[in-house]
């Protein structure tokens, strides 16, 4: 795109400024012909998704469709539903089960401009008694010949929490989650990534039905009402020249709620023929308990909760998924894909009263979608 | 003023002299030796769908959160 400055123009500053808001704007919003980063690939999927464990029982559809409508611009817009049965081990010894839905609508923008990509997305999520929003915006940088990827994002979410048969009961919770990450290209075969994120939230984080004990006794637990996590993650992946890879990623987490958690997951990936690759991966996950957490307390505090969220304990979790080339055509992929795994949590510091016993269980996570690129 | 002026210059010009022998590393993997790279199981995350499901089951089941380069979806449901 030629632009010459034409012989007429003024010089006085204010045009001399126009004329540097016109170059910038035309630059940012005009077709770029020395682009080097891709748009993401026109795509759609189509996804049942299924959880089952500790009583509670979480499944529904998710659409994703992704298209790209000018040279630079994508679009992308999905839909996720939650049938949710709760019997879990907080509702049953203090509540009554119960059934609820939830939808989420999300829409999002791509747009790339010479070696950065800029994504911007739009969430409203609603349940009976739940209803969040965010908007979130990422800026990925390619440099250094392509092989560094710099990206950073934020998005705000903002939440109005309420309580069934309690139409007195409204309140807030708002987030703010910054993000700044690095990919790099350690050799043709090996890829490295760190990222690190900043969470703070304000307003209502507990439940508004869940109770802590103190002396026994239940009463309504009461969380802080702001919250600041910081989180650090790095993965690698690396190609073992047998139509095969490997993924590993680590990952440190803490906050000021004196919580501090790790996980570790090691994957491996193979091709089985053109059309099948299988994937297998296990997963490590430990985390301390927050200061105000108490199985049941002695002595009364300000701050109390008994969400085994915020309890110490592990989980373990082994997954499998297949994926099978459906159809592979220049135009366009359709690709089959099905993936299971099962975890196991275990509480170091959560009592099962109905038994006395530390709680534990297992859950079943199964994903069923067909993707397509086109 | 003017000597401190001068040995500030003096230093910066030592150590511009000292960058010019210093090279900036190269990229050293070429596009046409990325193939490898951008094979799909190369990803550091799986579908979207599928990666947005795996995050949302997690924040709501662990403590911990963010810096995974994924949404999981704000609700109520922990």
């Amino acid at each position: 795109m030629a632009v010459t400055k034409p012989k007429t123009a003024g010089t006085g500053k204010r045009f001399r400024l126009f004329w540097k808001l016109a170059t910038l704007l035309g630059g940012v919003f005009g077709h770029s012909q020395v682009r080097a980063t891709d748009l993401p690939e026109d795509e759609a999927e189509a996804m049942f998704h299924y959880y089952n464990g500790g009583g509670v029982t979480a499944e529904g559809p998710a659409l994703l469709v992704r298209k790209k409508v000018a040279d630079n611009f994508s679009l992308s817009a999905g839909y996720y539903v939650d049938s949710v049965s709760n019997a879990s081990i907080d509702v049953v010894t203090t509540a009554s089960p119960y059934r609820e839905t939830r939808d989420e609508y999300h829409v999002g923008l791509d747009y790339v401009h010479r070696d950065a990509h800029l994504t911007l997305n739009f969430s409203d999520s609603t349940e009976p008694d739940y209803i969040a929003k965010s908007t979130s915006m990422d800026i990925a940088q390619e440099t250094f010949g392509g092989m560094t990827t710099v990206n950073v994002g934020f998005t705000r979410g903002e939440d109005q929490v309420f309580k069934h048969k309690n139409p007195q009961f409204k309140d807030f919770a708002s987030h703010w989650m910054y993000r700044l990450g690095v990919a790099q290209i350690l050799t043709p075969h090996w890829i490295v990534s760190l990222n690190g994120e900043a969470v703070s939230d304000e307003g209502f984080l507990s439940s508004p039905y869940r109770v802590a004990r103190v002396f026994g006794a239940a009463v309504p637990e009461n969380d802080p009402r702001t919250r600041s996590s910081r989180s650090v993650d790095a993965r690698l992946v690396g190609d073992l020249g047998s139509h095969d890879a490997v993924h590993l990623e680590l990952r440190h987490f803490w906050d000021n709620w004196d919580i501090k958690a790790n996980n570790l997951e090691v994957g491996y990936s193979r091709y089985f023929g053109e059309d099948w690759l299988a994937d297998v991966s296990t997963r490590f996950y430990s985390q301390t308990k927050a200061l105000f957490y108490s199985d049941n307390a002695a002595s009364d505090t300000l701050y109390i909760s008994r969400n085994r969220l915020l309890s110490t304990f592990k989980d373990v979790g082994l997954g499998g998924k297949l994926t099978y080339t459906l159809k592979k055509d220049p135009a366009y992929t359709v690709k089959l894909n099905g993936e299971y795994e099962l975890t196991q949590y275990k509480y170091s510091d959560f009592t099962d009263i109905r038994t006395g016993k530390l709680y534990s269980f297992n859950s079943n996570v199964v994903q069923l979608y067909v993707s397509a690129t086109f | 003023m003017n000597l401190r002026a001068g040995a500030v210059i003096a230093m910066l010009s030592v150590q511009l002299t000292g960058c010019a022998q210093w090279h900036m590393p190269e990229p050293w993997v070429k596009p046409y030796e990325r193939e490898a790279l951008a094979d799909p199981i190369m990803k550091f995350s799986s579908d979207p769908l599928s990666a947005k499901h795996t995050e949302h089951v997690r924040i709501v089941r662990e403590a911990a959160r963010g810096a995974t380069g994924v949404e999981g979806g704000g609700c109520g449901c922990n």
